[in-house]
């Protein structure tokens, strides 16, 4: 299996509000997958279809090698999610909201403690073992909640906007640990509004209202729609918009 | 079964952490048996009243000297006339009289301005007086039955049991799961393999125990400092206090799958639960003489059914057999509100 996500004409209608118009297109393993578009654009509501938490109203969408309509759960053991929204509990400890998320992922014991250490260590963290986590700077928690999305080593981390609100030094860092996952396979799905981020991508899609309008790599894009960088791009198609913000 | 017992870690954390609210918690079953066993107590004790006695016989001495033995009377010096008696009750200085005809008829005169102490006077005095001997008044041989003392306490400690596992469970449960909703964890746990039914279950177990705490302490409480009797069994009134606890553990997953804030969770739970228990169960105003909407909507009070139910164990000492009514539209309450409040939990997520 090649390729981690599929989805052929995928579609979402909630009445006559199409929100997901059909989208095609798939996304390999270990690739880095920038999911662009407007508020409204119908963005969140394909994520969401993606993780199995809402069911398509047509088309056909395999994620991890399984079926979106009735394998949700096996879907949910193979994904991880992380959200712009703090994903950690504040009043835990580091290591409690470790073991915490291990627990739910069903890792216990000896491994849970090896895998503990080792992030921590990644995370440069040691000396935070037991800090509540709300007494972290933002960067670092971030940082922390993307560890934790993917401690079960999952085929592909979903990432809504995970960078919002913190400042570019931590931004690139935190694409290390992105880069650094896909390294080791695990697929990125990633949203964001911050269009430098978007070049750091394997390859993007821009979605315009319900559907995907382009994708490509972000230099074939640039190329292709004559932008000196990815926000003109987005910005150029994005203007075609017909709905309005949500 | 790991991942819920982690879960279930996690949530006691969450509330031990939170000291100031869990004080709070167990400290309110406490306060408020104080606040209702002995400052805003309706139980009357020490009424001035007057006696003007016109018979002078041995029979209406002893019926005085018993009133005057009583705790709820102290009697006001003496009384020459029925003027002196209403010129007194204008001052204030008595709410209550005794007036004693030659013949031996007794009336009793009380200062309605406050019409429930008035007509509590009235009940005591003639329990008292029907007691001493005297001829019994107008005709009417009257027996309090279950609490003859009249004490307030046998109303209000399952009246304050209603009301504190409606605060704890549904309140708690449902300010509990709103801030996961607010602080943005219950999306990662949404798309975790984790069951939704276990997050709910992990959320209520702490509750839960703690109801059980405050549970016992209002029946110590009750029991050994208001002197209320258990007449029925203990076992019975913890199991209905649980399934009491469940309905409102429901309750609070209902409302957090229909707000979107901790503090709109807490104003529902407020106003939507709190204030029916207060003022539609039973416990301060008799549901009898209410209009017949706030009957209808009476009925559906789940607290309404558990006071009831829990009067009839501790004071009038029934069995589960005799309470199968009320054990079962509570345990109806219980199955419906978690169908229906599972199924919004599972949808809208």
């Amino acid at each position: 299996m090649n390729n981690v996500i599929e989805t052929n004409q995928l579609t979402k209608r909630f009445g006559s509000f199409t929100a997901v118009n059909s989208i095609s297109f798939s996304v390999g393993r270990g690739e880095i997958f920038g999911f662009l578009g407007a508020n409204g654009a119908g963005k969140t509501t394909a994520m969401r279809m993606l993780c199995g938490l809402s069911v398509p109203t047509s088309g056909t969408a395999r994620v991890a090698g399984f079926n979106v309509y009735n394998e949700q759960e096996k879907i949910k053991k193979s994904i991880g999610y992380m959200s712009q929204k703090f994903s950690l509990y504040a009043d835990l400890r580091v290591w409690e909201n470790i073991r915490l998320f291990g627990g739910i992922y069903g890792i216990h014991g000896k491994r849970l403690t090896e895998k503990t250490d080792e992030l921590l260590d990644i995370l440069d963290l040691r000396g935070e073992r037991n800090t509540m986590v709300a007494s972290l700077p933002l960067g670092w928690k971030q940082k922390l909640a993307f560890s934790v999305a993917i401690i079960h080593e999952p085929a592909i981390v979903f990432l809504d906007e995970p960078t919002g609100g913190v400042d570019p030094a931590t931004r690139r860092q935190f694409w290390e640990l992105i880069y650094q996952a896909s390294a080791r396979g695990i697929t990125a799905f990633v949203t964001t509004h911050y269009m430098d981020e978007a070049e750091y991508c394997n390859r993007v899609s821009v979605m315009v209202d319900g559907k995907i309008e382009a994708l490509d790599a972000p230099l074939a894009l640039r190329q292709k729609y004559g932008a000196a960088n990815m926000n003109e791009v987005f910005h150029g198609l994005a203007r075609k918009a017909q709905r309005s913000d949500e | 079964m790991r991942q819920l017992q982690s879960f279930i870690i996690k949530e006691f954390y969450h509330i031990l952490r939170d000291s100031r609210t869990l004080m709070i918690l167990l400290i309110m079953p406490i306060v408020q048996i104080m606040l209702f066993g002995y400052a805003i107590t309706t139980d009357i004790k020490s009424t001035p009243t007057a006696v003007l006695d016109h018979s002078f016989n041995t029979e209406t001495a002893r019926m005085i000297e018993q009133l005057q033995a009583s705790e709820y009377f102290e009697l006001y010096g003496e009384v020459r006339s029925i003027d002196d008696v209403h010129l007194l009750f204008r001052q204030g200085k008595i709410r209550m009289a005794v007036i004693v005809s030659p013949t031996q008829e007794v009336q009793l005169l009380a200062d309605a301005t406050n019409p429930n102490e008035a007509t509590s006077l009235v009940q005591y005095a003639t329990a008292i007086i029907n007691s001493s001997g005297m001829q019994p008044l107008a005709g009417v041989n009257v027996q309090l039955l279950y609490n003859p003392q009249l004490k307030g306490a046998y109303n209000f400690v399952p009246g304050i049991m209603g009301l504190l596992l409606i605060l704890i469970c549904a309140m708690m449960t449902s300010v509990g799961i709103v801030r996961e909703k607010e602080t943005g964890t219950m999306e990662v746990l949404l798309v975790s393999p984790m069951n939704p039914f276990y997050i709910v279950l992990a959320k209520a177990t702490p509750y839960l125990l703690i109801s059980l705490v405050n549970i016992a302490t209002i029946l110590l409480l009750s029991r050994y400092l208001l002197g209320v009797p258990m007449m029925g069994s203990v076992a019975l009134v913890v199991g209905l206090a649980l399934l009491y606890a469940l309905v409102a553990l429901c309750l609070g997953l209902l409302i957090s799958t229909m707000v979107a804030t901790q503090q709109a969770a807490m104003l529902i739970s407020g106003i939507v639960l709190m204030l029916p228990v207060i003022m539609l169960s039973g416990m301060i105003f008799p549901i009898e003489n209410m209009p017949w909407l706030l009957r209808v909507i009476a009925h559906i009070v789940p607290a309404k059914w558990f006071i009831t139910a829990v009067k009839d164990v501790m004071i009038k000492g029934l069995t589960a057999a005799e309470i199968w009514h009320e054990l079962s539209i509570l345990t109806a309450m219980v199955l419906g509100l978690a169908a229906f409040s599972v199924k919004r939990f599972k949808i809208r997520l």
